[in-house]
């Protein structure tokens, strides 16, 4: 795989967990691009940023937690975790609510790294 | 007459036409639906606003599934799986905002 062409591929999460399957696909997409060694960054944006939220415990609706892989990712060299800062304001959360490590970028320098992309794929 | 929303007010309109529509009642909120009853929401003050005319449920099982238990507005009522049935049995009718 080494030897194959390396593309900027960019995960855009838009959608809260458990209310719908969005964020659960998109994190087996991530994984799986993981196996091809390319340049991956996601996205946590609008309601995505729930996704990344402390404290989800999900015996209640008998669904599986997947929030902890997301600390996982990093052994997997996907390390380009991006959050913008306008979504966390308005639903009352801060990176100190977030469960792993993130870059928070304003709409302005989101909507540039978005530009910079070859492959924008959206959850 | 018993509204339910499941919908995240930041991704959907149903919250927002469900209040402009119900004039007294309760209002449960489920599955993403919760994320409205939670402190720093941008919908939070409109349904604060409503509460005055509607009685406001949350179930608890979804808030602690999005890690937002510890977050819940005051004059939110939050119930379990028995208190959704308890709800739905009480109220003449209900209306489903999908």
């Amino acid at each position: 795989m080494s030897e194959g062409v390396v593309k900027k591929f960019m995960f855009v999460n838009r959608k809260s967990p458990y209310g719908t399957v969005y964020a659960l696909e998109s994190l087996e997409v991530v994984l799986i691009s993981a196996a091809f060694d390319q340049d991956v960054s996601l996205v946590f944006m609008d309601d995505g940023v729930y996704q990344l939220k402390k404290g989800q415990q999900t015996k209640g609706i008998e669904n599986k937690n997947f929030s902890p892989t997301y600390r996982a990712l990093d052994g997997y060299d996907i390390e380009k975790l991006y959050v913008e800062q306008e979504s966390l304001d308005a639903r009352g959360l801060t990176e100190d609510d977030l469960l792993v490590d993130v870059t928070v970028l304003s709409k302005a320098d989101m909507g540039k790294l978005m530009d910079d992309m070859d492959v924008v794929l959206s959850f | 007459m018993l509204h339910i929303v499941n919908k995240s007010p930041l991704e959907r309109n149903s919250l927002e036409s469900c209040l402009r529509v119900a004039q007294s009642g309760a209002i449960l909120l489920i599955e993403d639906g919760v994320l409205a009853a939670t402190r720093g929401n941008a919908a939070a003050a409109t349904l604060t606003e409503a509460a005055s005319r509607l009685k406001i449920y949350a179930l608890a099982p979804d808030l602690e599934a999005r890690g937002m238990q510890d977050r819940v507005l005051e004059g939110v009522t939050t119930v379990d799986y028995g208190g959704f049935v308890d709800l739905v049995a009480e109220h003449k009718n209900c209306q489903s905002w999908l």
